[in-house]
């Protein structure tokens, strides 16, 4: 192979065509070779400028220089200091705008690959079964954590190897979050990645339940009260869909990307046997475009629709990571930028049977920083589809503020809690991740668990 | 599928099973957590096995001490006659909840409540989610006043149950074949025109199509109606929006906001639209578990394990 230049070692995918039509991974992942020698290509800089672009800095040039000599366990063990999810974070972060934006070798050709680098290390690891440091003696403490998603799994690996008896409680019947539910499998395979990072965090202590709906099964302040836990960590998300209020909304056809997801994320759809059943229309167009949009837009294609996203802005706009973009687009999603539609068309049956749009243009940058889209008179057009996929954003489910007493939220319904420790306005109570930010990121949520672990240890401590 | 091995087959046991009609069964299912805080009007929501669906079910009765919740079940589809075949002694893989909002009745002032006269009208299957309310009812001194309609003698379910909760119990069938003959629709135009009664509000739970009817009843006599939706669900939390309807000049989540809503203001000819999204499917599914194993052998020719 050739020698550590400019451009970093390409890695192997599914071919577009081949990959349209299963669910499985699109990314292959590096081989030893291959990542040892893009490995060879970090500098190993005094300072290390990557580490800064990672929410959690993460020793990026201490897991690569390891990896470089081949010891395994040494670039896992460095990589786990700072990341309790690896194999997640190495395939979905928006690197390019993280720790790989800021990398010294991007300004002269390609940044290394730490994201690929990284998921070729926790892949590794879990193969040879090398499992995250432990050193817990059990301290007596019990905290409950809301929620089985980045932020809840970070939040209670964390607080057990401090020896704290930790138990999540999750909605759903899976643990995950968005990971199980929302993200799709040729992205982030579940039986492969996603539960061996849930077990990990089992395999430190923690208690999973499942079915819990905090706030209708049990509310915090029971969960205080009655059943002993002295603190307790929110990050139950964001996951109420919104819609655009636009008539034909409610048509036979229409759905959220939340929905649309589940079903086949969750539930299996895709799968023959699952009982579970999911719309299959030959022409599916997806509304938004963030990553929830591209994902809903691929799976509608793997389940054999002709599939547009309708986005109103334009390319340079599009909120999913460039990754996502260009596999969408590779795999032969149509993409209608510039467009934002304003009615949903409907037979007599009430089914879906297009989607009236008008045309945008770019105006004066908006709150938001980025240029506002407005209408082009007399542009409308209609759009031929049989099915309409939301995905234009989420918020958190009021469901735990309005069931806690003293809990405080902002406007957008989101739990204020500060920063620093995640703390909010009722004592001994913690929050993190979506639920506080909205809609975000995985290693941002994994990042407000860990900061919560931190602020709750520091609040038992000194009860 | 190696993550799965530690949990218990069975976690939720199935404690009693009684079938009430060919087509209709209850069963008493452990699940002390939803038992724990679970009000008349609630939901849950049961899982069979690592394959099913999630079912949207109305919790028909519970009981705190022992941490057992009931439930009232039609088989419709593949997933209602799969269900139908689980014994005592065996599981649900998940039973989730309480979901939804309790009833009104169960909430609003018990004062206020006492000075009403309500109406329920129970349809088929609805006899059962009727029935927890009712008995809450009775049990806090209110006696309401019930009509129970089916189709037929066979179909009519929890008549003995019902009558030890009811103040006067009003049964009717479309055949005639037992009680009074015709829809409940009937019967409370016949109360109200006929018998002198006067009701302050009447809660109308069945299928929609009914639902639909009793609220066009009521209307005429001024009688403010509650109704309970089942519109399809998935997470019922609040997650998806499967279970949105127009109520009103607004778009309510059934499993939060619901399931009881003002019958009045409910876009019925939306929601029983909305009910038949998946119906080829679900026929193929239905299709699939009656021919069984013969069309999943995977012999090549008839494509059937395609
Ligand atoms: C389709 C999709 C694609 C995405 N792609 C990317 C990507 O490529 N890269 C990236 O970095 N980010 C991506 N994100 C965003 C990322 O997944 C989220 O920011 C992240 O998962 C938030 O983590 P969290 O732990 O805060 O919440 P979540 O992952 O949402 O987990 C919250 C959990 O809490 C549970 N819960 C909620 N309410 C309750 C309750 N009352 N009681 C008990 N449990 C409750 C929920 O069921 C859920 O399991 C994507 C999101 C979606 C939806
Ligand atoms: C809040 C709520 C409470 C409910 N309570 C009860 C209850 O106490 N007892 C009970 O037996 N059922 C109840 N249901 C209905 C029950 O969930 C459905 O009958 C069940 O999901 C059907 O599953 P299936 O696979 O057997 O049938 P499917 O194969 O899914 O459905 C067969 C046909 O039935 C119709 N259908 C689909 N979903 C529903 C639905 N949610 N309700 C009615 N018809 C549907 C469709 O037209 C479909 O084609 C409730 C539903 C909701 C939302
Ligand atoms: S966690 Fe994300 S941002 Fe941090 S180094 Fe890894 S890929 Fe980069
Ligand atoms: S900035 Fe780039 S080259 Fe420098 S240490 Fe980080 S990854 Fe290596
Ligand atoms: S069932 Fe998903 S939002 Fe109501």
């Amino acid at each position: 192979m050739a020698a550590p230049g400019f451009e970093r070692v390409p890695i192997s995918e599914q071919a577009p065509e081949v990959r349209a039509k299963n669910f499985e991974e699109v990314c292959l992942g590096y081989t030893e070779e291959e990542a040892v020698v893009e490995a060879a290509r970090c500098l190993n800089c005094k300072n290390p400028r990557c580490v800064s672009g990672c929410p959690v800095n993460i020793n990026i040039p201490g897991f690569i220089t390891a990896l470089k000599d081949k010891d395994f366990k040494r670039s896992y063990e460095i990589l786990t200091e700072s990341s309790s999810l690896p194999a997640v974070c190495g395939r979905v972060c928006p690197q390019e705008t993280q720790c790989e934006a800021q990398c010294i070798r991007g300004i002269k050709g390609d940044a290394v690959s730490i994201g690929k680098l990284e998921r070729y290390v926790a892949d590794r690891a879990r193969e040879e079964g090398t499992k995250m440091k432990v050193e817990c003696a059990p301290n007596g403490h019990k905290v409950a954590v809301i929620g089985s998603g980045p932020a809840g799994l970070t939040c209670a690996g964390d607080l057990a190897k401090l020896g704290y008896e930790v138990t999540i409680f999750e909605a759903l019947h899976e643990a995950g979050g968005v990971l199980t539910y929302g993200i799709p499998e040729f992205r982030l395979p579940k039986e492969k990645v996603v539960a061996p990072e849930v077990e990990n965090v089992k395999s430190l202590g923690v208690k999973i339940e499942t079915n819990v709906v905090i706030g209708k099964s049990v509310t915090i302040d029971e969960l205080m009260e009655n059943e002993g836990f002295e603190a307790v960590f929110i990050g139950s998300g964001a996951g109420l869909p919104m819609f655009m209020k636009i008539p034909g909304e409610n048509a036979k056809g229409v759905f959220s990307a939340n929905e649309y997801l589940t079903r086949n994320n969750l539930m299996k759809a895709f799968r023959e046997n699952s009982d579970t059943p999911i719309f299959k229309g030959a022409k599916v167009a997806v509304v938004g475009g963030g990553n929830v949009a591209m994902d809903a837009a691929r799976t509608a294609l793997r389940l054999g629709a002709d599939t547009t996203i309708v986005y109103r802005r334009s390319a340079a706009e599009l909120p999913a990571r460039a990754e996502e973009v260009e596999h969408a687009k590779e795999e032969g999603i149509k993409f209608e930028l510039l467009t934002n539609p304003v009615e949903i068309l409907t037979d007599d049956q009430n089914n879906v049977t297009g989607m009236k749009c008008v045309r945008m243009e770019l105006g004066e940058p908006d709150a938001s920083g980025r240029r506002r889209p407005v209408v082009i008179e007399g542009s409308e057009f209609e759009l031929e589809t049989n099915a309409v996929i939301m995905a234009l954003g989420t918020s958190p489910n009021p469901l735990i503020a309005s069931t806690t007493k003293g809990l405080e939220t902002n406007k957008w319904k989101c739990i204020v809690a500060d920063e620093k420790f995640g703390k909010t306005s009722k004592e001994g109570v913690f929050a993190g991740g979506d639920a506080v930010t909205g809609a975000a990121t995985v290693i941002l949520a994994m990042g407000a668990g860990k900061a919560a672990a931190k602020g709750i240890d520091e609040y038992i401590r000194n009860k | 599928m190696p993550f799965k091995q530690e949990v218990p087959s069975v976690m939720y046991l199935i404690k009693k099973k009684k079938v009430l009609c060919p087509s209709i069964f209850l069963m008493e299912v452990e699940a002390p957590r939803v038992a724990q805080y679970c009000e008349p009007g609630q939901f849950l929501i049961v899982r069979i096995d690592e394959n099913g669906e999630r079912i949207p079910l109305t919790i028909c009765d519970y009981d705190r001490e022992a941490g057992t919740i009931t439930i009232v079940v039609q088989t419709i589809g593949a997933s209602t006659k799969r269900m139908m075949d689980l014994e005592e002694g065996q599981g649900f893989h998940d039973v989730v909840g309480p979901l939804g909002q309790p009833s009104e009745l169960v909430t609003d002032d018990i004062e206020e409540v006492k000075n009403k006269k309500i109406l329920f009208v129970a349809g088929g299957l609805g006899t059962a989610p009727v029935y927890p309310q009712v008995k809450w009812l009775h049990e806090h001194g209110i006696d309401a006043d019930v009509i129970v309609g089916a189709k037929t003698k066979d179909l009519v379910i929890l008549e003995e149950e019902m009558g030890k909760v009811a103040g006067n119990l009003y049964i009717t069938t479309d055949d005639g074949s037992y009680g009074r003959s015709g829809m409940v629709t009937k019967v409370i135009e016949d109360l109200v025109e006929n018998e002198g009664k006067k009701y302050d509000l009447c809660v109308a739970i069945g299928p929609m199509i009914m639902m639909k009817f009793c609220v066009l009843t009521t209307k005429k006599y001024d009688i403010p109606t509650i109704v309970s939706m089942n519109p399809i669900m998935v997470d019922g939390t609040g997650m998806c929006g499967a279970c949105r309807l127009t109520v009103g000049d607004e778009i309510k989540f059934a499993c939060i906001d619901g399931p009881e809503f003002d019958g009045y203001k409910v876009n019925f000819d939306e929601a029983m639209g909305r009910m038949r999204l998946y119906q080829t499917q679900e026929g193929e599914a239905l299709l699939a578990l009656q021919e069984g194993k013969t069309h999943h052998g995977g012999c090549g020719n008839c494509g059937g394990d395609k």
